[in-house]
């Protein structure tokens, strides 16, 4: 492996695992704000007592990935942050006011319900302007004019490409996340809440499905070269549609642990992150070499080759340092009865 | 106004705003740290409230601290491409090693503050003292990366390409050490002083409670007594970061100090203004000698002026003010602490004069501001360098135009978040208010 691959598998690496957290912490406020009026279900409490502790550990990917990308590609840096300003600046100002009111509805009742739809909303809009980012990449929306790139949103986002990106974001957030949820809620032997996630999964799922088959679509004639390169790796898109399947027939089976249960919530999970995994990385794969299409690449973007070594250095020493509070912390806030369950008082 | 101010006034708008809580978040959880020591040290149930309040405001304003950090971090590489590709490839361990001690601020600080009930008394001392050295670790890194701006090393420019890059070198550039435990100082200072501040406002405010007075009366010496040794501390240190200027950035020191002609035996002139026609400070009171010895501890040191520099190079004139304002009120907090402690001695039972507790309140905002005008003047008087002799901030700037709306976009964002941080610790505290506490711990 290249030093250049080994960089681009952590950034990608970096993205998947943001990705994932991010959709499950994004869609739990959007379904804190859908079942807040029915106080006889707990599936609003639910979701946030996951999400509570959960956000500010996900925020923190986000930068984790800004600054990934900086250090490892500095050369694509000057291109994606010229071109980012307006989608970017968008992005961070959504994310301050969710996060901000995040914290201030924890501690303020008083303005619990508005709070609740601002994490909501931005719950679905954030996913959808974080996803845009790849068909940006895909090249056909740039315009370089007297060496100054430039993005032409008019083009982004009259683009079918684009929408059907948009779709796959929000349908998979809350795909994800009520699958998180139905999961948590099972843990915690909430069965009316894990009946609702259970059936907003199984509605959501195949549209999910179906919008990343619409980005196949539409990369066909927007992106032939990626369209092209994806296509190279089928197995892997196989294998993510059979993982699909795998999940869908595990929200079907009996549960092993409880009598009249139904459904492997943990299994589904196990399976749909295997899914997602399998998809991004025949995308990220059929994406080398290029960074932005046709104008960046790995290689032309990469850092100082003595810089490379020193930050592969403190990865190898950060992750070490830090694996053992995020085990402690797992431990504390997923696999804590007391806490999931909500029976600490 | 031109494309390099707008994003300027747009960054630094950020900056100003993020600060505020960046500071607070590195100085409050030292505070609350050193409660629960004092607590688990005399058994006194006031500290141990002291410390679970403070919690809850400093959960609070970090929810405004870790998003607006972000938009810091992010708006580097949105407004500044140029800068962040030279960054990227010399200067980029800071940043990545801050990232680990991020996770460690945000992973503990989830753990103090939502699993306070289910650990251990040892474990909340341990989660605290993670969240404090991941809230320093943080202002320490990111802070290296304004000192390399100052004092740029570990690499070379040839031809317009970077080369002979040693990162490790470039970590720790000359200005590293002294500028970082600047901030940091400056941070407990400001923390302990906010703190003091409250206490002062909250006794004046509940006179006829005895009890109440009492507990915020402790609170109080704590913020005075760790404010009084920071701010001696950072007075210190401050006096290393000029005599740094004086070595690394003369002209820096030479429009901070507003002086124009090089000399030995050269003049500190205390406030005033800067005056670019008559090349005098006006209204400044002048100190003979006093500028040569303390850039170079002798009086007869050569201190170089702005005359001896392009003028293109000088940076904005009315630094000197800023400069002057930080120092001017480092130098004030000092003395109201010296003046607190003194009293606190001698006259032991009796409680500070209206006067004297007023001024105390404004101790805390006066803090922060000080720290305002240092970064400022910090950033300001680099200029027009981004990278000290290496790039200009004109350089650095995107290509992207419009910055404009953004700038609205973002000043209302950070008005309204002011606001309702504000709004949200008043809410939070009128709820809770001291004396449901005091009652049933009694």
């Amino acid at each position: 492996m290249t030093d250049e691959l080994i960089a681009i598998s952590i950034l990608w690496g970096f993205i998947f695992i943001y990705a994932v957290m991010a959709t499950m912490d994004f869609g739990a406020g959007f379904w804190s704000m859908v079942y807040m009026n029915r106080p006889q279900t707990k599936a609003t409490k639910i979701a946030n007592r996951y999400l509570s502790p959960t956000w500010e550990v996900t925020n923190v990917f986000i930068v984790a990935i800004v600054v990934a990308l900086v250090s490892f590609f500095p050369g694509a840096t000057f291109m994606l942050g010229t071109i980012l300003l307006i989608p970017g600046s968008i992005i961070l100002l959504l994310l301050t006011v969710r996060s901000a009111f995040l914290v201030f509805s924890h501690v303020a009742p008083k303005y619990e319900k508005v709070l609740v739809y601002i994490s909501g909303i931005s719950g679905l809009l954030i996913p959808a302007f974080l996803i845009s980012v790849l068909p940006i990449t895909h090249g056909s929306f740039v315009e370089t004019v007297n060496g100054v790139s430039q993005l032409r949103l008019d083009r982004l986002f009259t683009s079918p490409h684009e929408y059907a990106f948009i779709a796959f974001a929000i349908t998979s957030t809350l795909f994800l996340s009520s699958l998180l949820l139905a999961d948590y809620s099972n843990e915690a032997n909430e069965t009316e809440a894990y009946a609702i996630y259970r059936r907003d999964a199984l509605i959501i799922g195949p549209f999910a499905l179906l919008s990343s088959i619409l980005i196949m679509i539409t990369m066909r004639s927007e992106a032939r070269w990626l369209y092209d390169g994806m296509i190279a790796y089928w197995p892997w898109l196989a294998a993510s549609v059979a993982l699909f399947l795998v999940a869908g027939l595990a929200l079907f089976l009996p549960s092993w642990r409880k009598k009249n249960g139904r459904g492997m919530p943990r299994l589904a999970v196990v399976a749909i992150v295997l899914q997602y995994f399998c998809a991004s990385y025949a995308y990220g794969k059929a994406h080398l070499p290029y960074m932005i299409y046709p104008d960046v690449t790995i290689e032309s973007g990469f850092t100082h080759p003595n810089t490379f070594r020193a930050l592969f250095v403190t990865y190898i020493v950060g992750f070490a340092i830090l694996f053992p509070g995020f085990i402690y912390f797992w431990r504390l806030f997923m696999k804590d009865r007391r806490y999931v369950a909500n029976d600490e008082k | 106004m031109d494309h390099v101010l707008t994003a300027r006034t747009l960054f630094g708008t950020t900056m100003a705003f993020h600060i505020i809580f960046a500071t607070l978040g590195v100085g409050i959880p030292l505070m609350i740290l050193l409660a629960e020591l004092l607590y688990q040290k005399t058994k006194d149930n006031d500290y141990a409230l002291m410390a679970n309040r403070w919690t809850k405001a400093l959960a609070i304003l970090l929810g405004v601290a870790i998003p607006s950090g972000t938009i810091a971090g992010v708006q580097l590489s949105l407004l500044w491409p140029g800068f962040m590709e030279v960054i990227g490839k010399v200067m980029a361990l800071p940043f990545q090693i801050e990232i680990y001690a991020f996770f460690v601020e945000a992973l503990f600080l989830s753990i103090y503050v939502y699993a306070a009930n289910r650990i251990s008394p040892t474990m909340r001392i341990v989660s605290l003292t993670f969240v404090a050295i991941g809230a320093a670790a943080s202002a320490i890194l990111i802070t290296n990366v304004h000192a390399f701006e100052g004092t740029p090393t570990g690499f070379r420019i040839e031809n317009g390409q970077i080369v002979d890059v040693d990162p490790w070198k470039a970590f720790f550039n000359p200005s590293f050490a002294v500028t970082a435990t600047h901030v940091v100082l400056s941070a407990y200072m400001t923390g302990a002083f906010t703190i003091a501040s409250i206490a002062a406002y909250k006794m004046l405010k509940n006179k006829h409670n005895e009890r109440i007075q009492l507990f915020h009366k402790k609170a109080l010496m704590l913020g005075l007594t760790v404010g009084g040794v920071f701010s001696l501390l950072t007075a210190i240190n401050g006096h290393e970061s000029a005599q740094l200027l004086h070595e690394y950035q003369p002209e820096k020191l030479a429009a901070a100090e507003g002086l124009f002609e090089t000399q030995s035996h050269a003049p500190l002139v205390i406030g005033g203004f800067t005056d670019r026609e008559t090349q005098t400070v006006k209204w400044g009171i002048e100190i003979p000698w006093l500028l040569s010895f303390l850039a170079g501890n002798r009086f007869d040191t050569v201190v170089i002026g702005l005359n001896d520099f392009p003028e293109e190079w000088w940076p904005p004139l009315f630094v000197h003010t800023l400069f002057n304002a930080m120092v001017g009120i480092g130098m004030f907090l000092l003395l109201l602490s010296l003046v607190g402690f003194i009293w606190h001695r001698v006259k032991t039972q009796q409680i500070f004069p209206n006067w004297f507790m007023w001024t105390i309140v404004t101790a805390g905002p006066l803090a922060l501001l000080g720290i305002e005008f240092g970064w400022v003047f910090a950033c300001t008087g680099r200029q027009p360098w981004v990278i000290y002799r290496m790039m200009t901030t004109a350089e650095a700037v995107t290509q992207s135009t419009n910055l404009g709306t953004l700038f609205l976009l973002f000043t209302s964002i950070y008005v309204f978040l002011l606001v309702a941080v504000v709004l949200v610790l008043r809410s939070y505290f009128r709820r809770h208010p001291i004396e449901q506490h005091l009652a049933t711990h009694m």
